[in-house]
């Protein structure tokens, strides 16, 4: 049997939704009422059999700790490999890592202890369900060095890795900062590779100085190496705005969309001790998601409150996401409203932005 | 450094809580659902690590499946420990003195060398039927004050019905001159809670005298209580004063769950500063469509249809056009499209086929005369068939 070892990025891109990632990184941004945007690769991850995780981490990863722990909750609480975490290794007179590259060659410590076969590189930024060892199985099929896991749908003109594939899924061009619009290939920034082959593209490139992943090995490499594609056809979305963030979220409000990623009961996260969320007499709710230790006096509509928020008596919040412990008072109307952990909202107040343009409220805030 | 452990709880959660009818027919009391998101046991469990007792051993006997796989290493509530932690403490077999537990004195005599192994000053006896948050700390301080060799809790109960539980006959100063057993003629509305603390030299002492007598039920209530009594060691009440309430019954286990509801409920289970424990099952938020009101929904659950006054546990499936109204769904439930559930307990893993009925309105429901007092009972994974009707104080656990 092949075994496989699994990496995640938690803190590639975070830049991209500086609203969230102020106080956490990418990969510990609360997600979908209960959940952190890591628990879906690492939960892949191990549903895909993979018993040792290294995560490596950069700025801010307290929060990541946090959630992570012992790695438990995963099951990769192990004496024998388990969740490791690989924060920024720098010698000499390196700071911390800039680039992928950079980051990758500092778990190469950890990669080369591992006696595994096969290794999963994800980031921490996208929400699917996909089992790694199909991926593994076309890379052996291929005898492919690199196989690159994309998603076909629109774009919207935003820049994207772009793939193109020719019949037999070889990868044959890559835009690595595509813009336009059009049904393309959008690579999920999760590959495979046989770990040997990724250590001796590390070691090339410390050697030679290289500085990208994606220009000096996957572009530069389209030739030398064999780089496949495998195609993902599930729910797939990918957290690069906060306007992303809402919608992905908003998304689980879709029934069919639910019960593809949790229906099974198996993307794995931090348990908290809550008691069941408590609707009282004045509770109006329709199509939303509510986690327990929430206390519902209010109206909530089309909502994912995460837990222990309150709504108080009077109050309507509407295409809101409302992260734990924030409490809503007395007769406020929120709508499109994104609010981190930890806020009050005094009674009466008016809040609202749009579906473009959620209105963000910091962790911590009292408006 | 000899390592040892101030006081040891002992759980006594081997009850087979019989008359809990269907609800217990293949799991102990302790490990019945509760408050959709607990079961029993987590009460005194959560509440052991809430005053800072980290070494309970956990008494079973009656159908421990269920029991054992929730308590497991006890790592919900922090019980897993290199030393001490929670154990579960079986009968076993050995050369001589061992035998399925004949009583609770005898369960615990059983396993009186789990507890020296941590050299206890103060053995908690505790038992796993009741719904409560008590600080055990505050008896153990009250316990050294006066000085007793035995204190247990107790709390005022309505006199018509003192005559259920043992009676404390107290002194002004707490110290107890009498133990009854569920006297027929009360003398004091004192009611034993069930959870004592003995100096653990006098509970060894005492244990090993009732095990020779063969005369002896092997109860504490019965036997242990009333032979320190008479040989004059100091026993004190401790009076408790919060809410306490035993789960023993159909009646009282909805009771229970129900004071539950309301913004300001009869027992809050939502402050922060003591907070019940439980091995939560995985599962994303609960998606509401429906309407629920005055009602309690615990994660992964799908509600599409009409919640009123009802405790709906983790992962039940209430669809559009189905109505649950003065009920408690423990967990694991489907209740299809037109289907009505009233006045009803349904146990885990129960099927509501379309357009079942289930009991009758509360009104009418409550009037009904049987064993319990007309709510509904459904044991655990049954299925109900499309349009089957299951009538108001029914006990059910075959699927019908």
């Amino acid at each position: 049997m092949n075994t496989t070892v699994g990496v995640i990025f938690s803190s590639i891109n975070d830049e991209q939704v500086p609203e969230l990632t102020k106080v956490r990184s990418k990969g510990s941004i609360p997600y979908g009422g209960r959940y952190r945007l890591v628990d879906f690769a690492l939960s892949n991850m191990v549903n895909s059999g993979i018993t040792t995780v290294g995560i490596i981490t950069k700025n801010n990863y307290q929060s990541l700790m946090d959630h992570l722990g012992s790695g438990k909750e995963w099951d990769l609480a192990r004496k024998e490999g388990g969740l490791i975490l690989l924060p920024p290794y720098s010698d000499e007179s390196e700071i911390l890592y800039k680039n992928r590259l950079e980051a990758l060659k500092g778990s190469s410590a950890f990669l080369k202890k591992c006696k595994e076969d096969f290794v999963v590189i994800a980031d921490s930024d996208s929400v699917y369900k996909l089992d790694y060892s199909k991926v593994i199985e076309e890379h052996i099929a291929h005898n492919a060095d690199i196989t690159l896991i994309y998603h076909e749908h629109e774009s919207n003109n935003r820049s994207y890795m772009i793939l193109e594939t020719d019949k037999d899924e070889r990868v044959r061009v890559i835009d690595v900062n595509a813009c336009g619009t059009g049904v393309r290939k959008h690579y999920m920034h999760a590959f495979v590779a046989r770990t040997s082959f990724l250590l001796n593209v590390i070691q090339t490139a410390i050697s030679r100085g290289y500085a990208s992943f994606s220009r000096d090995i996957l572009l530069a490499g389209l030739s030398t190496y064999k780089i496949y594609g495998y195609k993902f056809d599930g729910y797939y979305s990918n957290i690069c705005s906060l306007e992303t963030y809402f919608k992905s979220n908003m998304d689980m409000l879709d029934k069919s969309i639910r019960k593809e990623i949790f229906g099974d009961r198996d993307i794995y996260t931090k348990i908290n001790d809550a008691p069941a969320a408590k609707f009282t007499e004045t509770a109006k709710v329709k199509n939303s998601l509510i986690h327990d230790g929430c206390l519902i006096e209010g109206t909530v509509e089309n909502c994912i409150l995460f837990r222990n928020v309150k709504v108080s008596k009077g109050a309507v919040l509407k295409n809101c996401i409302i992260m734990s412990e924030t409490h809503i008072g007395e007769d406020c109307k929120l709508s499109y409203v994104v609010s981190d952990k930890d806020c009050i909202i005094s009674n009466g107040r008016l809040l609202a932005g749009c579906e473009l343009k959620p209105y963000f409220i910091n962790k911590g805030t009292r408006i | 450094m000899l390592r040892k452990k101030e006081c040891v709880a002992m759980l006594l959660a081997g009850g087979q809580g019989s008359r809990l009818y269907a609800l217990t027919s293949n799991i102990a009391k302790p490990a019945v659902s509760f408050g959709a998101k607990y079961r029993i046991i987590d009460f005194p469990l959560s509440n052991c690590i809430n005053s800072g007792i980290d070494t309970v051993g956990v008494l079973t006997q009656y159908q421990p499946l269920v029991l054992n796989e929730y308590v497991g290493n006890g790592q919900p509530w922090d019980l897993d420990r290199t030393f001490g932690g929670v154990h579960i403490l079986s009968p076993y077999e050995a050369k001589k003195d061992t035998s399925w537990y004949k009583g609770t004195a005898n369960a615990i005599y059983q396993n009186i060398r789990f507890m020296k192994m941590y050299d206890p000053e103060y053995v908690l006896i505790l038992s796993g039927d009741h719904i409560y948050k008590m600080d055990y700390d505050k008896m153990l301080t009250a316990h050294k004050e006066t000085g007793a060799d035995c204190t247990i809790a107790c709390m005022q109960v309505p006199m018509k019905e003192a005559s259920r539980f043992g009676i404390l006959n107290t002194n002004p100063d707490g110290s107890i001159y009498e133990f009854e057993e569920k006297p027929k003629q009360p003398k004091s509305d004192l009611a034993s809670m069930g959870i004592y603390i003995f100096t653990a030299s006098k509970l060894f002492k005492y244990l090993e005298l009732d095990e020779k007598d063969p005369k002896s039920e092997k109860d504490f209530g019965k036997n242990i209580l009333p032979a320190m009594l008479a040989a004059g060691e100091k026993m004190f009440s401790y009076r408790f004063e919060g809410y306490w309430k035993d789960v023993g019954t159909i009646t009282s286990l909805l009771e229970a769950n129900m004071d539950l509801l309301g913004t300001v409920p009869n027992f809050e289970l939502r402050d922060k500063d003591k907070v019940i424990h439980s091995r939560s099952p995985l599962a994303p938020p609960a998606y509401v469509a429906g309407e629920v009101i005055n009602s309690l929904i615990a994660n992964g659950c799908e509600v599409e249809g009409k919640v009123i006054n009802s405790v709906i546990g983790t992962n039940c499936v209430i669809e559009e056009g189905a109505e649950v109204k003065d009920s408690v769904l423990m967990g694991n439930i489907v209740v299809k499209s037109g289907a009505k559930v009233n006045y009803s307990i349904i146990d885990e893993d129960v099927t509501l086929g379309v357009n079942a009925i289930v009991g009758d309105v509360k009104e009418v429901a409550c009037k009904v005369e049987g064993k319990t007092s007309g709510i509904t009972v459904l044991g655990r994974g049954i299925e109900v068939s499309d349009g089957a009707k299951v009538a108001a104080g029914e006990i059910v656990d075959k699927s019908v």
